[in-house]
């Protein structure tokens, strides 16, 4: 995990779901590096975390390169959407 | 029949600031005098395979630890969900880094069986904290498997706290085993080069081995960068560099 590279973005009225249920979200990590799971040599990976809730309060993906940009495109969609509401 | 036989287990030191810190260590149960290795872990975190990267040491003639760098944001946390944690809050500083390698020397240096020799290896961010190990820390010996930022500038905006150490080069004071992927981007053989170019202007004692077909994390046995043919060499290297430097 080592191109270190990291956007850290802060998450306001948002919720996730991990091992011990659901919890409210503060911050989010993306960065493109090496997954500790997925079957390629680096991923895009975001963890939604909640420091105040300890580490294990965390939501984690890693993402193919084309499974990122598919979700980016349909982020995108969807918040075109969600204009219209 | 050798007896073969090791003692792991994980204790806790005294690291930066009085803290108390995690550490794995592993030891041979067979007398000394002997070297001890510092093992510095991946970004990823005190894993499993950090683990086991400690008990080879034993198995090879040293004692050996590895500090929790990550013991004081999350302790007792799964290695990922800590990793995780650590880079969130911008990774691990180096006067704490530099802390705890010396705490991790000194437990070395107190066991019985000490020769007062100690080295340290680390991997992927641990490559760079094993370069700054050998300026800031008493050691003999330092390996560094494919750390980044020992040389070349971190992107701007960068929220993780290392600096370059290249204006540093010349406080080197143990000998330097480098261990590098050429298609590795984080360090790029570019970077490579500079800092063997460095080492070279000031007068190090240095061995470097580059390997073609090799990324990053070459050793990393459970992830798909490893390469078999790279790891089995570059422990060949480190064996050896070990066996020579830490000696006595």
């Amino acid at each position: 995990m080592c191109t270190y590279s990291t956007e850290k973005i802060e998450v306001a009225r948002s919720s996730g779901k991990g091992p011990a249920g659901w919890f409210p979200l503060r911050t989010a990590t993306v960065y493109y590096d090496h997954p500790v799971h997925a079957p390629d040599e680096h991923t895009v990976n975001i963890d939604f975390l909640n420091p105040e809730q300890g580490p294990g309060a965390r939501v984690a993906v890693e993402l193919s390169l084309d499974t990122a940009r598919e979700l980016l495109a349909a982020l995108q969609t969807t918040l075109e959407r969600a204009a219209h509401h | 029949m050798a007896y073969d036989a090791v003692l792991a287990e994980t204790v806790g030191i005294r690291g930066h600031g009085d803290d108390l810190v995690e550490a794995y260590t592993a030891r041979p149960m067979a007398p000394g005098p002997r070297g001890g290795v510092v093992v510095i872990h991946h970004m990823p975190g005190y894993d499993r395979e950090s683990k086991e990267v400690v008990r080879r040491f034993a198995v090879l003639g040293h004692d050996a630890i590895c500090v929790n760098l990550y013991s004081r944001e999350a302790p007792g946390a799964a290695p990922d969900d800590a990793a995780a944690t650590a880079r969130a809050q911008g990774g691990v500083p180096d006067e704490r880094f530099v802390g705890d390698a010396k705490a991790a020397a000194r437990w070395l240096r107190d066991l019985p069986t000490s020769n007062g020799r100690v080295g340290t290896i680390g991997y992927c961010s641990g490559g760079r904290q094993a370069f700054l190990s050998s300026i800031e820390v008493d050691v003999q010996a330092a390996v560094d498997c494919y750390g980044a930022f020992v040389v070349g500038t971190p992107p701007e905006g960068f929220p993780l706290q290392v600096q370059p150490l290249a204006d540093r080069v010349a406080e080197v004071r143990a000998p330097i085993l480098g261990l590098f992927g050429n298609d590795d981007s984080y360090p790029t053989p570019e970077q490579v080069d500079e800092l063997e170019k460095l080492l070279q202007e000031h007068g190090k004692t240095y061995e470097f081995h580059r390997y073609d077909g090799a990324g990053h994390a070459f050793f990393s046995v459970d992830r798909p960068s490893y390469r078999p043919e790279a790891a089995v060499d570059g422990w060949r290297h480190v064996e050896a560099f070990f066996a020579t430097h830490l000696a006595g």
